[in-house]
């Protein structure tokens, strides 16, 4: 029993690291879509990820240890971050490894590295690039946290599987701190993977970009990695949405056909918050980067409220 | 003595006659050879010698003794229970830390004007007078101690004196101190009125109603808040802090604030006793502002001690947050919360001794290397000097609360005595704790923010200045030291369940009970209240990261192009010249964006004036706290003496007439 479970652990991280490219491909195809363009192929983000672990790496003179470092911590952090996410099952041992504040921890981690490794060249746009990360951050990290701990007072718990487990056994009731604290963490989830409106992820224009200006200088297998990380980061927030938020269809037994439903459901829902992430970048423009507090602001907000609204209405209930 | 004296009180008795003992030493530096060497020996024997008390202290009974000094009629008092041995093992740590940091440190003052055996004596006498803090189990050996470090840290303040900015610091240092000490010996004062004594026994049996308990509570929250540095008391610590040498300023920010923490809570769980929740309220309420305002006037400095001195107030703030959760929890009845709160608390209180004394021995080398403390001059450090830059990484993480380092458990156990919060009754609680969890999650970002800026400009990057570039590694003692608390700031993140095993003697011996659920899984789990609540095995989080990183790394070597070739970073396609050290990000650009979101709490002062051949653009960052607080004081006093002055008419048969004056009061007043 508790071997299978890690087995599904393992599992879980293979199917992170292949999901991961295909959901960017599949945003990709429908904005291509409704902006009539035809798109590249389903293939495309693997094809660039395998091309990219071929090149040759270049490292600057100026660089130290801390760049050549920063991707494996980077990727590392991030993947960690992944398989403490229940995917397709509740039942995941590794939940209790880290729960959900660790999980923010991860995610931090990563960041710290990503923005040392874009000052550490020394050139203008790593700095300006990291300065700019760093303010998002700060303001959306408090925003994430306070949406997840509206998760954990009502579940009495900040296990990741616990609080689904509640989910699922409370059923479908509508509280109006889940929907506030799902708006603040959708929020939350534009601006920390980097989308439209707050960076835009396929901009190399000096004065916009935000995470683009931190990697600037990596090429070939820390380029992979790092945009690899980028990708898990973007299906980590869509599954943390759709899992934690909506968790029906999710596995709760270790059966194989409770497992296999559980990988349909969650890809269906992924499948689904990609369309509407693509409708939204289309139809959005980016921001300037000192409208971006106020939009975090706003999730912060929305955040505290939930908190707010679930202590005070819905606390003993 | 007697002759059944407790191994715990014998080692303690030790480390203050050894630190007694340095501060004679020094006397001596500058005539003798090798008096330096005894110093630094006698000092790290002192740290050596309380750590070991201070654990012998946490695995037995508490042991209670009389010394054979004081008054005829109240002689001193000593105690040594769990709470006084964890807090001599926190100052101990770092005492040895930086009693092997200091031989190579102080060789620059060696041949300067100011004596080495002034910076000695007064530092064997500051620890000395920390350790007695600790020890004393009744006020008044309390405060003569508590007035030993002041007065001492006060001079290792002055000690560079020619500089006219030390000389005001410590000034300013001085007076605070003063009037927190007014404050803490009132609240003594009140509590040794209904308990009729001053020993700590007769004080913990004093009736006090409420609202007397509330005054004694607030005297001693002044008190020991302005020497903690809670904002808005701490404008002293951002000045004189820095103003020190490094390893002082170590001492100071790393072990003097926490002896402050330690008087608050002996003085409130302890001697008061009866708690209201009230209290919790307003601790957790000033907690939360000193974080906040700690961490944002940190990312505005530029001068990386004055920065390193802002976290402080930043840290001791997250502290107050834990210890005010505990105080709601334990007066609502909720014990498992409250001591939860209360070790969280304890948990930081380690945590910052460790990472902030690392950070400011880092400074200190890099201070040592290159005479400089200005960030905007500093670059590319890491190259030139890999250990301090690797270790200081390393205090880096761990103050920024990153798993899995220790500053991140003991910010995850404060947020799980927050997320306690749905047990609590009121209306006004439960949404007051969520709050100050949200400004505990802002302050640990910015504090990221705050230390990617500092390693990035200081130690990544080019040098920024001729001195920079030219910077030499420091001595072996200096960098092991470093070593010595960066592998401690380790330690203690990834076996938070171990020493959690030990921490829970204090609450067990303060509180009656421990928190058992959290270490009844074994060294792996650390689950504060039960497991289907919360858990984390930093552990295993290590060993995946570690492993992943590994196998990533395998794998890519295998790949089909293995060799890094080196080449000049992106020149936007310039072709006369490479990037230069000058069109770097600075710190000042760094926190830009940051100082424009939060620009309504600072006292923000922009100049730009044209000069000839180009622009001049000045700004300077204020502290709010001066003008809110300290400018109005300060009006009022300079008012009221001027009023006073009246009294001055040069005649001398007014004077005979005001001291008649006063005799005659006095003399009613006795009679």
């Amino acid at each position: 029993m508790t071997a299978n479970a890690w087995l599904l652990v393992l599992l879980q991280s293979v199917l992170f690291l292949l999901g991961a490219p295909l959901l960017v491909a599949w945003v990709r195809r429908v904005k291509a879509r409704l902006q009539n363009r035809r798109g590249a192929a389903w293939s495309q983000p693997y094809r660039d990820l395998y091309k990219l672990f071929g090149k040759e790496t270049l490292v600057a003179h100026t660089a130290s240890g801390v760049f050549r470092a920063a991707p494996y911590i980077v990727f590392a952090s991030t993947l960690l971050a992944c398989t403490v996410v229940p995917l397709i099952t509740v039942r995941l041992p590794s939940a209790a490894v880290a729960d959900v504040i660790v999980l923010v921890g991860f995610l931090a981690l990563g960041r710290f590295f990503l923005a040392l490794a874009g000052m550490d060249v020394g050139t203008a746009f790593g700095g300006m690039g990291s300065s700019r990360e760093m303010l998002i951050s700060a303001l959306a990290e408090p925003a994430m946290l306070l949406a997840v701990f509206t998760l954990a007072m009502t579940a009495h718990s900040t296990n990741l599987a616990s609080v689904i487990d509640h989910q699922l056994a409370s059923g479908l009731i509508l509280r109006p701190s889940y929907l506030f604290a799902l708006m603040g963490l959708v929020l939350v989830a534009v601006a920390e993977t980097g989308r439209i409106p707050i960076d835009n992820p396929t901009t190399h224009l000096e004065l916009t970009m935000i995470h683009e200006a931190m990697i600037l200088e990596y090429s070939g297998r820390h380029l992979a990695l790092m945009e690899w990380a980028a990708q898990l980061k973007l299906m980590l927030y869509g599954v943390l949405i759709v899992n934690v938020f909506l968790p029906w269809g999710i596995g709760t037994q270790l059966t194989l056909p409770a497992l296999a439903s559980g990988l349909l459901f969650v890809i269906g829902k992924l499948l689904l918050l990609g369309v509407i992430l693509a409708v939204a970048e289309t139809g959005l423009a980016k921001m300037r980067l000192f409208r971006a507090p106020a939009f975090l602001n706003l999730a912060l907000l929305l955040a505290l409220l939930g908190l707010l609204s679930n202590v005070i209405l819905e606390a003993g209930a | 003595m007697n002759p059944t004296l407790p191994l715990s009180l014998i080692l303690a008795y030790v480390a203050v006659l050894a630190a007694l003992g340095s501060a004679v030493g020094a006397l001596a530096t500058g005539r003798l050879p090798g008096a330096k060497g005894l110093m630094f020996l006698l000092l790290g024997a002192s740290g050596a010698a309380a750590v070991a008390a201070g654990l012998t202290a946490l695995a037995s009974a508490p042991a209670g003794g009389e010394l054979p000094l004081g008054l005829p009629w109240l002689p001193w008092h000593v105690r040594l229970d769990a709470l006084a041995g964890f807090f001599l093992m926190v100052v101990g740590v770092v005492v040895l830390a930086v009693a092997v940091y200091g031989p190579g440190y102080v060789r620059d003052f060696e041949h300067g004007q100011d004596p080495l055996s002034v910076l000695g004596a007064f530092t064997g006498l500051f620890v000395a007078g920390m350790l007695l803090v600790v020890l004393a189990d009744d006020a008044f050996l309390f405060m003569v101690a508590w007035e030993l470090m002041s007065l001492s840290s006060y001079f290792l303040v002055v000690y560079q004196h020619e500089q006219a900015a030390n000389r005001r610091a410590a000034f300013l240092y001085l007076l605070m101190a003063h009037i927190g000490a007014l404050s803490i010996l009132l609240g003594y004062g009140v509590l040794a009125a209904f308990g009729g004594g001053f020993a700590f026994e007769a004080m913990r049996g004093a009736a006090l109603s409420p609202l007397w308990a509330s005054v004694a509570f607030g005297l001693a929250f002044v008190g020991f808040g302005m020497k903690a540095g809670l904002v808005p008391m701490h404008a002293w610590l951002p000045e004189a802090h820095p103003a020190a040498p490094s390893h002082i300023s170590a001492l100071m920010s790393g072990v003097m604030l926490k002896v402050a923490v330690y008087g608050f809570i002996r003085f409130t769980f302890d001697l008061i006793g009866q708690i209201q929740w009230q209290w919790g309220v307003v601790v957790l309420i000033i907690g939360s502002i000193s974080a906040l305002m700690g961490v944002l006037y940190a990312l505005m400095q530029h001068d990386l001690k004055r920065l390193l001195a802002y976290h402080s107030v930043e840290n001791i703030g997250i502290i107050f947050i834990g210890l005010g959760l505990g105080l709601i929890f334990l007066a609502t009845g909720h014990p498992v919360a409250g001591v939860l709160g209360l070790i969280a608390a304890l948990y930081h209180t380690l945590n910052h001794a460790l990472f902030k004394s690392l950070l400011f021995l880092g400074a200190g080398a890099i201070l040592h290397a290159t005479h400089e403390r200005d960030l905007e001059r500093m670059g590319g450090l890491l190259r030139r000097m890999p250990w301090t830059g690797f270790y200081f990484l390393i205090g880096c993480i761990s103050i920024s609360a990153l798993p899995p380092f220790n500053g991140f458990v003991s910010e995850w156990l404060t947020f799980q005595t927050a997320l306690q919060s749905w047990q609590l009754s009121g209306g006004v609680l439960r949404s007051l704790i969520p709050v100050a969890a949200a400004m505990l999650a802002l302050t640990g970002a910015l504090a990221a923010a705050c230390f990617v800026k500092v390693y990035g400009v200081a130690f990544l990057g080019q040098a920024r200045s001729r001195r920079v570039r030219r910077a030499r590694p420091v001595t072996f003692g200096m960098r092991s030291a470093q070593g010595f608390l960066a592998l401690l700031c380790l330690l203690a993140g990834i076996f938070p369940t171990s020493l959690l095993q030990w921490l829970n003697a204090v609450p067990e011996q303060l509180l009656g009970r421990g928190l058992s659920a959290a270490t009844a899984h074994g060294w792996l789990w650390l689950t504060p209240v039960a497991p289907e609540m919360a858990s984390y095995s930093a552990p295993i989080v290590l060993l995946a990261l570690v492993l992943l990183w590994w196998l990533s790394a395998l794998v890519l070597r295998r790949g089909r192009v293995r060799q890094v070739r080196r080449c000049d970073p992106w020149d936007c396609g310039f072709t006369d010249g490479l990037p230069t050290a000058r069109m770097q990000y600075t710190a000042t650009a760094f926190a830009q964006p940051i100082r424009r979101v939060f620009g309504l709490l600072f006292h923000v002062d922009e100049k730009v004036e044209r000069e000839a051949g180009g622009m001049r653009h000045q700004l300077h960052v204020g502290d709010r706290a001066w003008e809110l607080f300290y400018v109005p004081v300060a009006q009022r006093i300079q008012a009221l003496s001027r009023r006073v002055t009246r009294l001055q008419r040069g005649n001398v048969r007014v004077y005979l007439g005001w001291s008649l004056g006063t005799l005659l009061v006095l003399l009613w007043l006795i009679s």
